[in-house]
Parts: structure tokens; C-alpha cells; sequence
């Protein structure tokens, strides 16, 4: 009994590592596998991964409408205090006060890029974009407001 | 043809010719030293240049390529960064022995080339008893590792050094049994006549499974003894920072490092002469027109070949299994290794006075 456990230890062990070292090996022998970015040099080309998280940004459509109701939620799941939301008061066209968004406050020297007020909001009015430039000489231009001047929140979102 | 034994042959008979005896000895001396400092140098940056391309190739990376086409000379860029760095030595360190440690590590390295046979008679010194000296010298290098991990003064030296110590004691010994399974087939510890018994095919072909199991141990136990992944438990960059050689920098640093892959090279070369026939092209029975198509490939390529081939195997065990730990480390060499070993050498033994090999 001792030796059969014996053999088949030293059997197991040895299968486990030629395993290991055939898919090395086929790593070694297949270049495409390389996952490596030439960086600086294939800026124009660079393929990021779909979930990587850079900075948070709010998209706008064509007509310069996002889907930002100003509900503060980002701002209150926020860890870091990263997020002020600054709301005003619109007047619709049938003469009542709606509330809307001044300025989305955002900044980026803070932020943690931890996602927690993307899936805070409601409405789906921010996303993670995959930049990662992020370099500046001056600490303020880090300091964003990621709603387009002049920009206003798309019909029919509450 | 020209190759590398009348090259040797000519300028052995034109110094003997223009001096005397004792002058031209001499000469021939300094010219072996320089070959070998050259050699070690190329191997140096060659080795630590390959290793960084497996590595990069099989974690699917690029490896360097910035310096020179396709990175050919980081490591040249490598050395000479850490030539102009300063070779700093702790307060508290033991001087003389810490600035000792890389050289005596070195030095044996430089032991163990003398009886390595490059190509068809192209040998430093083709001693009687090859083998044995090969096996004593390699176990010298653990005395360098100790020095530099006591003379450290570090307990992260310290506890490298004593590791590396046990790990080579113990690996020595099936080391040891595999390198006899092949006396005991020869029946002879000269260099010379292990590659010419290899004649008509090598030993890894002619002597069975039990040369097989002999080599795979043979590998593992030079592994084990050369520091290297899944043995580094001496330098273990995890727990340990970098092991027996923490505390040095600069062209010390280097000489260690040099020394590890010139290690590895020799280990790989004996190993290659043993079980792969050395310089012996690939010869098969009594093909004789096989036989003489490899004949002319030179027999420097085929050594270099078989050599680097056991290189690359080494590199891509370190870049594909896990370390062990000390008591694994020694448990494989105490449970497993050694009676397979002695069990192999024992049907080996058989094997060979049975006459069963081709
Ligand atoms: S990603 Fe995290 S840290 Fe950054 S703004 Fe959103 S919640 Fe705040
Ligand atoms: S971004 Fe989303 S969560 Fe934040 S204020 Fe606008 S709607 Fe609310």
C-alpha cells in the first residue's frame, strides 16, 4: 500500500509539472500570444481591455443632452469626497421648477477609481472611460466639470 | 577543415617553435586565462540576455527591446551600469571575508571549466578523474555563499546562506548518482573517454530507461544545486529580499550573478557531455552513412548545442513552477530523489555488467 501511494505521488507530481510546462512551452513557441503594448510607439493603435477604469466621464449625445438628473447619488456613494454636484433650478416650458444640474464637480486627483458612483447612479449618467493620460503641470487642471457648458439633461429622463 | 583543434595544434607548434619549452608553456597559459575571461564574459551577457527573452516569452511578454535591435545589448548596458556603481560594504559586515565571498564564488566557477571538453580534442586539462573533480570543485561554491551570508551580517544573508548550504548538501548526493550511473556504464571518470564511449550513440539512448530516470534526476539535482527557481530558496526575493547576497552592490553584486549563470552553464555542459555525448555528433549504431553526414557538423555546434538545449530546459523549469519550501525542498531530495537514485544505480549496475546496453 505504502508504495502504491508512493508511485502514484511521484506519478502525480511529475504529470502536474510536464502539464505546467506544456502550456509554457506553448506560450514560448507562439508569439502572437504576447500581450505586450509597444506603448509610446502604437499610441495611435493601443487596444485597452474593456473594463479598465481611467476617469470617470459624463457622455453627452449630438444635441449636447446627457441624462444627469442632479439626484446627488454619486456624491453620497462617493468614499472620497470626489464628487459636488451643484444643482439649479430650470423652469420647464409649462412654467414649473425642475431641478437640474449646474456643475458636475469631479476631481480627479482624488479619485480612487473605485466605481462606486457608477453603480450609484440611477440614470446611468456617468461611465468609466479608458484614458490614462492624466499628466499635468498645474494640480487644478485636475479638477473637472464633466457636464458641457450649455449643456442640458435629455427629454424625458426624471 | 578548420576547426577548432588545428587551429590550437598550429599555434601550439609556432610557439614551441620560437620558444622555449617553459616560455611557450607559459604563454599557452595566458592565452587559456584570457579565453577564459572572455568566454566567461560572453557567456555572462548571452545567458542573463537569453534568460530575460524566455521569461518575457513565456509570460507572453516582450522581454527587453529597447537597447540596440531587438534588445541585443541590455546587457551590456546592464554590466556597465553596474560597473560605475559604488561597491558599497555595511559597517557592521566583516570586511575582508564580505569582499572575499564573490571571488571565491567565482573562482570556482573558473575551477570547473578546466576539464570541459569545448569540442573534438579542444580541452583545458583532460584530467584522469574528470568526473570526480568536477563533483568536488561544484560543492566549493556553497563556501562562497556561506562567507558572503555570514560576513553579511544580515539575518536575510544568513538565513539564505544556511538554506543554500542545506539545499546543496543534500542535492549533491543525487547529483552525485546520477553522474555514477554514467561511470558505471563508461567505466571511466575521464572526460575524454566518456564522450568517445559515446561513439555509437549517446548514453541517454543507449542505456534504457534507467539513463533516462538518471538524466531527469540529474537535472533536477543541478537545478536544486545552482540556486536556481524552484530551488531558489537562497536568494527567495519574497521572504528573504535577495538571500545570501542582500547586502551587495555594484560589480560584487555582478560577480554573483555572473557566477550563478556560469554555473549553470557548466552544470548544463556536464550534463551534455554525460548523457548527451559532449562533442560527439549524433551518431546511430552502425549507420554509417548517417554517421558521417553528422560528422560534418563541427563539434564545437554540436557541444554548444546539447548545452544551451539543457540551458533553455533549466530556464523554463524556473519560469513555470512554483518555489518550495525548505522542508518540501528537502523532503523531495530525502524521500524521493535519493532512493529513486539508489534503486536507478543499482539497475544500472546490473545493466551494465549484464551487458544489456547497445
Ligand atoms: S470612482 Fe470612486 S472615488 Fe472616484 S468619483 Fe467615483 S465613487 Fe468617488
Ligand atoms: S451622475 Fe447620476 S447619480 Fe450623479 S447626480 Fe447625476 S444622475 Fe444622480
Amino acid at each position: 500500500m505504502f508504495l502504491k501511494d508512493y508511485i502514484s505521488d511521484v506519478y502525480n507530481g511529475v504529470t502536474s509539472l510536464l502539464k505546467g510546462m506544456r502550456k509554457t512551452g506553448y506560450y514560448f513557441t507562439h508569439s502572437k500570444e504576447i500581450i505586450t503594448e509597444q506603448y509610446p510607439d502604437n499610441r495611435a493603435t493601443l487596444k485597452l481591455a474593456d473594463r479598465f477604469k481611467g476617469e470617470v466621464v459624463m457622455p453627452h449625445d449630438q444635441n449636447n443632452e446627457h441624462t444627469c438628473t442632479g439626484c446627488t447619488a454619486c456624491e453620497l456613494a462617493c468614499p472620497n469626497g470626489t464628487i459636488k454636484i451643484i444643482t439649479k433650478f430650470d423652469i420647464t416650458p409649462e412654467g414649473k421648477k425642475k431641478k437640474a444640474i449646474d456643475a458636475f464637480i469631479y476631481r480627479l486627483e482624488m479619485c480612487t477609481l473605485c466605481n462606486l458612483c457608477i453603480v450609484a447612479c440611477p440614470s446611468d449618467a456617468i461611465i468609466m472611460a479608458p484614458n490614462f493620460e492624466h499628466s499635468v503641470f498645474d494640480r487644478s487642471k485636475l479638477t473637472k466639470v464633466l457636464n458641457k457648458p450649455g449643456s442640458k439633461i435629455k427629454e424625458g429622463i426624471e | 577543415m578548420l576547426s577548432l583543434e588545428s587551429i590550437t595544434k598550429t599555434i601550439q607548434d609556432w610557439l614551441f617553435a620560437k620558444f622555449t619549452p617553459q616560455i611557450a608553456l607559459t604563454i599557452e597559459c595566458v592565452i587559456v586565462i584570457l579565453l577564459c575571461i572572455t568566454l566567461f564574459a560572453v557567456l555572462g551577457l548571452v545567458l542573463v540576455l537569453l534568460e530575460r527573452k524566455v521569461a518575457a516569452r513565456i509570460q507572453i511578454r516582450l522581454g527587453p527591446n529597447r537597447v540596440g535591435p531587438g534588445g541585443i545589448f541590455q546587457t551590456a548596458a546592464d554590466t556597465l551600469k553596474l560597473i560605475m556603481k559604488e561597491g558599497l560594504t555595511p559597517d557592521a559586515a566583516d570586511k575582508f571575508l564580505f569582499n572575499l565571498a564573490p571571488f571565491v564564488v567565482m573562482m570556482v566557477a573558473m575551477l570547473l571549466l578546466a576539464p570541459i571538453a569545448f569540442a573534438k580534442n579542444f580541452q583545458i586539462w583532460d584530467i584522469n578523474i574528470g568526473v570526480l573533480y568536477v563533483s568536488s570543485i561544484s560543492s566549493l561554491s556553497v563556501i562562497g555563499i556561506l562567507m558572503a551570508g555570514w560576513a553579511s551580517n544580515n539575518k536575510y544573508s544568513l538565513l539564505g546562506a544556511m538554506r543554500s548550504g542545506a539545499q546543496i548538501v543534500s542535492y549533491e548526493l543525487s547529483a552525485g548518482f546520477a553522474v555514477l550511473t554514467i561511470v558505471v556504464l563508461t567505466g571511466s571518470l575521464q572526460i575524454s573517454e566518456i564522450v568517445a564511449s559515446q561513439e555509437n550513440g549517446w548514453w541517454l539512448f543507449k542505456g534504457h530507461i534507467p539513463v533516462i530516470i538518471a538524466f531527469v534526476l540529474y537535472i533536477i539535482a543541478v537545478t536544486a544545486e545552482t540556486n536556481r527557481a524552484p530551488f531558489d530558496l537562497a536568494e527567495a526575493e519574497s521572504e528573504l529580499t535577495a538571500g545570501f547576497h542582500t547586502e551587495y552592490s555594484g560589480m560584487k553584486f555582478a560577480l554573483f550573478f555572473l557566477a550563478e549563470y556560469i554555473n549553470i552553464f557548466i552544470v548544463c555542459a556536464i550534463g551534455a557531455t554525460l548523457f548527451l555525448g559532449g562533442w560527439m555528433p549524433l551518431h546511430i549504431g552502425h549507420w554509417k552513412d548517417f554517421n558521417h553526414i553528422m560528422d560534418y557538423i563541427p563539434s564545437s555546434v554540436w557541444f554548444m548545442g546539447k548545452t544551451f538545449f539543457l540551458i533553455f530546459l533549466i530556464m523554463w523549469f524556473r519560469w513555470t513552477f512554483p518555489r518550495l519550501r525548505v522542508d518540501q525542498l528537502l523532503n523531495l531530495e530525502w524521500k524521493y530523489l535519493l532512493p529513486i537514485s539508489l534503486f536507478n544505480l543499482l539497475l544500472v549496475t546490473v545493466i551494465a555488467i549484464m551487458g544489456w546496453h547497445f
